[in-house]
């Protein structure tokens, strides 16, 4: 069954002047951890406020957890957990006041729900009569996840959860999610980094707001379609601007430490003699595209 | 003049009350040097960065940053540097054009080198076009973009960016590093702070902030090798584990 499904969503802002979700179509089903990866401006937000009813789309319809997202709006909000974007708790009441807060809105107690967020919880207990606006961004971002399940949400929708935070922290978060995907909760979580794709079951690419692919990430990587390589040499900058000008190389992007290279059809020897010549000590090996790669791939077609 | 030395810092210090944010730093950076200031949240980066550009007075220690003492001149340093905030600060409700005449009469640039600035920036950014369009209806990208050039449209010594490129596609992402390129290869130093590591990898160094002090400075692929890496992930990783704070 699905837990979320999205059939022909559009939205504009901006009198129809800016178009924010063009045709969304998508289904995640129940105990999923699901990815909608994307840059800013995408439309990711835009999705994550229709889905949890607190924005109507211009056309097309949804459910969520079998609830329709235009006409169940009460049964919606009691059943899902909305960590929004941007921290969204009361700066001025402390870390226990917050939490018990949102367990009494929902109708239940801190107690009753505890075993969930036990893991996360103790990290906070220290500070559990500080301030939630005096905490430290990781803090935050765990005290705001507790309070989005302390209800034992169905669905939890995480709007970019790992955004400004760093490498570390985000893979802690990460970790998080896994767990609570074991008490078979939906998971529809955002992020603007492409590398955080690879822990999700599923993923949906969306860009200008449109949706890219869908599918788990190794299939995406595999449905790639052509050889990728990645080569380096004492000076990439030069190495880029060459590689550029040679018709031979079809695109050419940096990754870290090395350019990831497209070949228009045949031939890799034109560009290895010429290579030679300008860069000696170059190196060059085929890899296996990551979802980095992929995306810009598909954000080319879309153009 | 490779090794003209644009930021120097001798044990420079923030304290707030008893916590030390930033704790005896010491570090150089040349000219024309894309530097990257890298670490974990809470490690003291955006107060040292704070008082790189003049806007926060140092506890103790010393800092001279494009021959300003950071405590005697701070208004004559903000002149020598650009800045480019993690929150993007040009007028949405002006235009492209206004921004640059703006941002360039702020800096004490003249009409003329405004002008002759501007088209060549404008050009540049192939925005040529779009120069009359308020600066709010642009895509994000080219926001990105805008800003970037606007930091450096005075033509400072040193640009300092703080995380110019979350949340930016990956294209644009990239586009941003060639403007960064160009920008040093005009001699203009970057100071730059990111949370994406393969950008680490572009950087000439790397510095690596934890709990307020440098515990690695180096070329990104001295310190894979120092730290048996192969990438800077996991340089990162080796470095930040052991952080005790979270502040930001």
């Amino acid at each position: 069954m699905s837990s979320i499904s999205i059939r022909e969503i559009n939205k504009s802002y901006g009198k129809g002047t800016i178009a924010a979700l063009k045709n969304i179509n998508l289904d995640v089903a129940a105990g999923e951890l699901f990815g909608l990866i994307g840059p800013d401006g995408a439309g990711k937000t835009t999705l994550f406020r229709i889905l949890t009813t607190l924005l109507l789309p211009d056309s097309g319809y949804a459910t969520v957890g079998g609830y329709d997202v235009l006409k169940d709006i009460k049964q919606i909000r009691s059943s899902v957990g909305y960590m929004p974007g941007k921290f969204s708790l009361y700066q001025d009441l402390s870390v226990e006041e917050n939490l018990r807060f949102f367990a009494t809105v929902f109708g239940t107690t801190i107690q009753e729900n505890y075993n969930l967020i036990k893991d996360i919880y103790v990290q906070l207990e220290p500070f559990k009569n500080r301030r939630a606006g005096k905490l430290s961004g990781g803090m935050k971002q765990k005290l705001a996840l507790c309070c989005a399940l302390i209800h034992k949400p169905t669905v939890l929708f995480l709007d970019e959860p790992t955004t400004g935070v760093d490498a570390v922290s985000r893979k802690e978060f990460w970790g998080m999610l896994k767990n609570l995907k074991r008490e078979g909760i939906t998971i529809f979580v955002s992020t603007p980094y492409m590398d955080e794709a690879n822990l999700c079951e599923r993923i949906a690419l969306i860009q200008g707001g449109s949706i890219l692919s869908v599918d788990t990430p190794v299939n995406i990587t595999r449905s790639y379609g052509e050889a990728l390589y990645a080569v380096r040499s004492e000076n990439m900058p030069l190495l880029q601007s060459d590689l550029r000008t040679m018709s031979e190389i079809k695109t050419c992007y940096s990754f870290g430490s090395f350019h990831h290279v497209t070949l228009q059809v045949n031939g890799s020897s034109k560009v290895f003699e010429l290579l030679n010549s300008t860069h000696p000590s170059f190196e060059w090996k085929e890899i296996e595209p990551t979802i980095e790669d992929c995306f810009i791939k598909l954000m080319q077609h879309e153009k | 003049m490779k090794n003209e030395v644009v930021i120097k810092t001798e044990q420079l210090t923030k304290r707030f009350g008893d916590f030390i944010a930033t704790n005896a730093i010491s570090f150089e950076v040349y000219a024309g040097e894309i530097f990257g200031f890298l670490g974990a949240n809470g490690a003291g980066k955006t107060t040292a960065m704070r008082m790189l550009c003049g806007l926060s007075v140092p506890s103790s220690g010393a800092a001279t940053i494009a021959g300003c003492d950071v405590y005697k001149e701070p208004e004559r340093l903000k002149k020598s540097i650009g800045y480019m905030s993690q929150k993007f600060s040009l007028y949405e409700d002006l235009t492209v054009s206004e921004n640059l005449e703006f941002f360039g009469g702020i800096y004490g640039m003249s009409r003329n080198q405004i002008k002759a600035k501007a088209d060549r920036v404008l050009k540049q950014l192939g925005l040529d076009v779009d120069k009359d369009k308020l600066v709010g209806s642009l895509p994000l990208g080219w926001k990105q973009k805008l800003a970037f050039s606007v930091a450096v449209f005075h033509d400072p010594k040193i640009v300092f960016l703080d995380e110019p490129t979350g949340g930016v596609d990956p294209i644009t992402r990239r586009q941003f590093w060639d403007l960064i390129y160009e920008a040093a290869g005009r001699g203009i130093t970057v100071f730059v702070t990111t949370h994406y590591m393969d950008e680490a990898e572009y950087c000439n160094r790397i510095s690596m902030m934890v709990d307020g002090v440098i515990k690695a400075l180096d070329t990104p692929d001295n310190l894979k090798r120092q730290f048996n890496a192969s990438s800077m992930d996991e340089v990162f990783f080796e470095l930040a584990r052991g952080a005790k704070r979270s502040a930001d």
